[in-house]
């Protein structure tokens, strides 16, 4: 039994999200190797080889593979996928993109977001926007994954010393091309990863003062900025900013919640943080129901009053 | 063109779902259900490309019960001019779901399939990808803007870190993001026309289709309960607390 785990990274540099998943893969059992597949990606490679408790690196290298295209790398993760016995997706966008083209050609059900491996074949995933937890059990020959990154342990990014293989890259499938990219420019800790997040709502009430309320307090705090759908829907902040069923999941140390009234999507994005702070006017606002400590304050005033404090 | 829209019936997103005390699952009866919120933004895209002049004819899919009927009603109110109901008791997973809209793909030939990018239900984020892979047509997942020209299709997606644009050559599937577009009200007039359109029933039989579930569900729970927490008086006590006695600064 091998698991194959498929590498998040930008060619160069390894992204945190693969380390949750390599976790997770060393969970299901059996040797664990790593996919890179990208152009000009064996700095990638080396640093998966690197990734503690791994035994083998394949590197795909192909011009076809350097913007992530889902047709182009579904195909080459099909051309190895059947030496294994679980394939693992980091449930980021790219692998939410890629994980069900593979399984559907393979013929298999494919599994999203886990948070939990209880057997190789029986996982645990929450359904109803983190409402309910489900276990399923597979009896596919592959088991086909995507793996909610905040359920599980970053695997050491050092100390590994896995062989590092090249694999034939695949040709274009011709059906999609590349265009452009619009990336939103941040100097903070990336939302996933970050420790310590400061999240704001719709009660900032404009773009200007979201970033002239939350911005000092992430700054003090060396936090993420996070926002809440409502806030990102009224352009307060950037779409990639959004916590919630539909935007991302996190799971920081500590995330603050200034004016965020705590819808259920929102509330699936975030419940599993370990201590959530909840600043808002409204004492009835179903964040305190999973606020460790709540405060009920006006938030333009309490949020500077805090970076004071701090 | 013609667009093939496919929608599903799902627990209203305003109710707050609660997990069976057997652990079977959830309980659903007797709860609103509704179309899937991305899924009404599949059928708005749909419908505007048809306002536009690009969509000639706009086919809403439905699988699952009778009352799915309702589903596609809705559908066909906010403008879809017919629907297509894949009526089955089974327990439908998204590779099953799959396969049942690749045959109706062969069978329509629609240019374009424009599905939600997840249900909220079993929050898969699935269907469309194995559609796509299946009927081996290029995919635009988490769609936030639409363009047609021609034979090819520009989409722009949301993805971590902001936005890229693709080409798709057509036929294509894309799966709709929230910021897609804000679907309409649907009106009295027209859910009363609705009930005029074509509504045909055709079974995974018929389709050539196996449906049964691969995964099985063991066993569905509530989520572990947080502890409850206390609210503070002021700043201060809160920093003093996160300092002291949470330790997370």
């Amino acid at each position: 039994m091998t698991v194959l785990v498929i590498a998040e990274h930008d060619h160069a540099t390894l992204k945190p999200a693969t380390l949750n998943t390599v976790t997770a893969a060393k969970a299901c059992g059996g040797d664990v190797h790593i996919l890179v597949a990208g152009a000009n990606a064996a700095e990638a490679g080396k640093a998966a080889a690197q990734v503690a408790g791994v035994a083998k690196v394949i590197v795909a290298d192909s011009p076809s593979l350097a913007e992530n295209l889902a047709e182009n790398v579904a195909a080459q993760v099909l051309a190895i996928a059947k030496s294994y016995s679980h394939i693992l997706f980091p449930a980021t966008a790219n692998g939410k993109n890629v994980a069900p083209r593979v399984a559907a050609k393979l013929d298999v059900a494919q599994i999203s977001d886990i948070t939990k491996v209880d057997s190789a074949d029986t996982f645990e995933r929450p359904i109803y926007a983190g409402n309910a937890i489900a276990t399923v059990q597979s009896s596919d020959a592959i088991k086909v994954i995507t793996v909610r990154t905040t359920g599980f342990d970053a695997a050491p990014a050092t100390g590994g010393g896995a062989a590092v293989e090249s694999a034939e890259g695949v040709a274009d499938s011709g059906k999609s091309s590349f265009v452009g990219r619009e990336v939103t420019k941040s100097d903070r800790p990336e939302l996933t990863a970050a420790k310590i997040i400061v999240s704001g709502g719709r009660a900032l009430g404009s773009a200007e003062k979201f970033s002239e309320v939350m911005t000092p307090l992430a700054d003090k705090l060396g936090a993420a900025l996070g926002a809440s759908r409502a806030a990102v829907d009224a352009g307060y902040a950037p779409n990639d900013w959004q916590v919630g069923q539909t935007g991302k999941i996190v799971a920081p140390q500590l995330y603050v919640a200034c004016g965020i009234s705590g819808a259920i999507q929102h509330l699936a994005g975030m419940k599993d943080s370990k201590v959530i702070v909840a600043i808002n006017k409204d004492e009835e606002a179903p964040i305190f129901s999973v606020a460790d400590y709540g405060l009920v304050a006006d938030l333009f005033t309490a949020v500077p009053e805090l970076v004071k404090a701090l | 063109m013609r667009v093939l829209v496919p929608v599903k019936r799902v627990v209203d997103y305003n109710v707050k779902v609660r997990v069976k005390s057997d652990g079977t699952g959830v309980d659903i009866a007797n709860v609103k259900m509704s179309m899937n919120p991305f899924d009404e933004i599949a059928v708005e895209e749909a419908v505007r490309l048809k306002e536009k002049g690009v969509a000639t004819e706009v086919i809403a899919v439905s699988c699952g019960d009778a009352k799915c009927q309702e589903t596609l009603r809705t559908a066909m109110a906010i403008g879809a001019d017919r629907g297509i109901l894949v009526e089955t008791t089974e327990e439908l997973q998204p590779l099953a779901v799959a396969k049942l809209l690749k045959a109706l793909v062969d069978k329509e030939q629609p240019s374009l399939v424009i599905l939600g990018k997840q249900a909220i239900d079993d929050d898969n984020n699935q269907t469309g990808q194995m559609l796509a892979a299946l009927a081996d047509l290029p995919q635009g997942t988490f769609a936030s803007k639409v363009e047609v020209a021609g034979d090819k299709l520009s989409v722009t997606r949301e993805v971590d870190g902001g936005l890229e644009t693709l080409s798709l050559s057509l036929p294509a599937v894309i799966t709709t993001d929230l910021r897609l577009n804000e679907p309409r009200y649907v009106t009295l007039p027209n859910i009363m026309k609705a009930k005029k359109k074509q509504l045909d029933t055709v079974t995974p039989a018929d389709l050539g289709v196996d449906a049964a579930p691969r995964l099985k569900t063991l066993k569905v729970a509530e989520p572990p309960k947080r502890g409850a927490g206390i609210k503070v008086p002021d700043v201060a006590t809160l920093v003093d607390k996160l300092k002291n006695e949470a330790k997370v600064i």
